[in-house]
């Protein structure tokens, strides 16, 4: 079993690192986001009601999470549904791999790809955004435990959502669609704040709202916490929600994953 | 060769039913142990929907399967069963950014007792193309490497579904030495076709299904009863024609033939030789397997 999970992981990654495009778009992406919505927005002083909180700031952590749950949701449903499409999974499922091997397989890709986007987000960020790095450790932990709930919890939808479309050449659009929705109402490109509270509501639904904020717990400072529409970080809820979403999307997965389109 | 029974496969009354429709309405079939049994028949006879049945890809409605002494849809799940079975399905996916050597290593890890990867590589002739992104081998090459997967875990039971179509007639006549040399190693192989070449190649027991039904079985020699066919027997009359008849004892009918013609007949040079000479333009056929098939199966091709 151990042997089958390093085996898929590791196909996994070497199939991904050298599908230059996906590589460049997943790891741009974010990058390229923070740059324009940096400068677009930067002269606002929409953050500077809050000392110490810079808008570059607000965008590393909202970038983190878009990118994070773009590699773990929209790549990876997008990529099971062609998987499934063409037949693969097909393939798969007639050899004796436990297909426990396949799911684990794809979260350490997708754990290993989210992490070092976050990097070059960072890095980029305190180069040119006056981003400061976290230097308590207890700030590193809430990454930590955020980072693993959250991609294992956006995986997880990934995985759930790549069942929902019928064939794969309509699983694009329709996941692309639901993740851009999903983004703006979550605060990865708005602040929560300003994001109307019916729409909040339903972002709250979803693990994506819930990992930007506990990222934001992680790289701005406390006072920023004024900007949540719960006034604080709400930690614990941030756990027990993403828990939630990990233990009910791996019984509808366990319910609802096909291996083959039905035709 | 671990095999608990003599019968790779069983089949009794297995039926499948999409929108009303049969597509499988009644099939028995056995396949023994160590066998290559050919599955002839048109497009949507039901070959294919058969094959995934026994692969434990698809549900059946009635009847009665067991592959390899399990019961496929309680199987499916099950890695020891999966280990035993090798599938080239009619396609499928694969990972065009790895090379051949790393997708056989791979699936090499799945198995129990898988054959050595360097080996397979070598056997299914891919040797030149080992270090070759999967994206670009040419289609007679994708499907050879759909048998290298197939066989990788060394299975007991193998199932081809129309592994050759889209093949030229060479890559085709390669092809079939490598099945014929997985068969002498003791595969059991179920190969599903519909060029009748093919399975006369190939397989020591031809089953033709149509409409969901097997309609004949038995060696490529007497499918359909094609050795006990009537013969057809024409010959010229010179300056008449041709005249031709149809009957069950052709030997008896030629000695009679000679008989009766006994006076016209003439010797290869043309000298007047009676019952001893030879009949112009005498030709005794039997019906061509291509015949039985396009009898079998009612014009459906």
């Amino acid at each position: 079993m151990t042997e089958a999970i390093l085996a898929r992981g590791s196909v996994e990654l070497k199939v991904f690192f050298r599908d230059k495009t996906t590589v460049a778009f997943i790891f741009a992406l974010p990058a390229i986001l923070l740059v324009l919505l940096g400068d677009i927005f930067g002269a606002q002083a929409a953050a500077s009601t809050v000392k110490n909180v810079t808008v570059g700031q607000i965008y590393v952590a909202g970038m983190a999470a878009g990118g994070i749950a773009a590699t773990s949701f929209q790549y990876l449903g997008i990529t099971i549904a062609l998987e499934r499409g063409n037949g693969m999974l097909k393939r798969l499922s007639g050899t004796p791999m436990p297909p426990v091997a396949y799911f684990a397989g794809k979260i350490i890709q997708v754990a290993v790809c989210g992490l070092a986007e976050t990097v070059i987000l960072l890095a980029v960020g305190t180069t040119f955004y006056h981003v400061k790095l976290p230097d308590q450790p207890e700030q590193w932990l809430t990454f930590a435990w955020v980072f693993v709930l959250g991609t294992t919890a956006c995986a997880i939808a990934g995985i759930a959502v790549s069942s929902i479309p019928k064939t794969s050449a309509s699983a694009s659009p329709i996941i692309s669609l639901s993740f851009t929705v999903l983004q703006f109402i979550s605060g990865v490109y708005v602040p929560l704040i300003d994001v109307p509270p019916w729409l909040r509501d339903i972002a709250s639904l979803f693990p994506l709202k819930w990992m930007a904020q506990g990222l934001r717990s992680v790289f701005l400072p406390a006072q920023a916490q004024r900007l949540e529409p719960a006034g604080t970080w709400e930690h614990g809820r941030i756990a027990l929600v993403l828990l939630i979403w990990i233990a009910g999307g791996l019984v509808i997965c366990a319910r609802t994953f096909r291996w083959q389109n039905s035709n | 060769m671990t095999m608990g029974t003599d019968s790779a496969v069983t089949v009794r009354g297995l039926r499948k039913v999409y929108n009303d429709q049969p597509a499988v309405d009644g099939i028995d079939l056995d396949i023994k142990a160590g066998e290559i049994l050919a599955l002839l028949g048109p497009n949507g006879a039901g070959k294919s929907t058969t094959v995934e049945i026994l692969e434990g890809f698809r549900k059946r409605d009635a009847g009665m399967v067991t592959v390899l002494g399990k019961d496929p849809d309680n199987s499916k799940r099950d890695g020891k069963w999966r280990a035993r079975v090798g599938i080239v399905a009619q396609s499928a996916g694969s990972v065009p950014e790895l090379t051949v050597t790393e997708i056989v290593r791979h699936f090499a890890t799945f198995y129990p007792r898988s054959k050595d990867p360097d080996e397979v590589i070598t056997r299914t002739g891919l040797d030149e193309k080992r270090n070759k992104r999967v994206g670009t081998l040419s289609g007679g090459q994708q499907r050879r490497l759909d048998v290298a997967l197939a066989i990788i875990g060394n299975p007991d039971l193998l199932f081809l579904d129309e592994p050759t179509t889209g093949f030229d007639p060479a890559a085709r006549r390669q092809f079939w030495h490598l099945i014929e040399d997985l068969n002498a190693d003791g595969t059991t192989i179920l190969l599903t076709t519909h060029y009748l070449e093919e399975a006369e190649a190939l397989a020591k027991r031809i089953a033709v299904i149509s409409a969901g039904k097997i309609v004949a079985e038995g060696t490529p020699g007497a499918l359909g009863g094609r050795d006990m066919a009537s013969a057809r027997l024409s010959w010229e009359i010179p300056g008449t024609g041709r005249r031709t008849m149809t009957t069950a004892t052709p030997t008896q009918a030629v000695r009679k033939l000679a008989r009766e013609l006994a006076p016209v007949l003439t010797d290869a040079v043309g000298v007047v030789t009676g019952v001893e000479g030879e009949i112009p333009g005498l030709t005794v056929t039997r019906p061509t397997l291509e015949d039985v098939y396009l009898e079998l199966i009612g014009g459906k091709e």
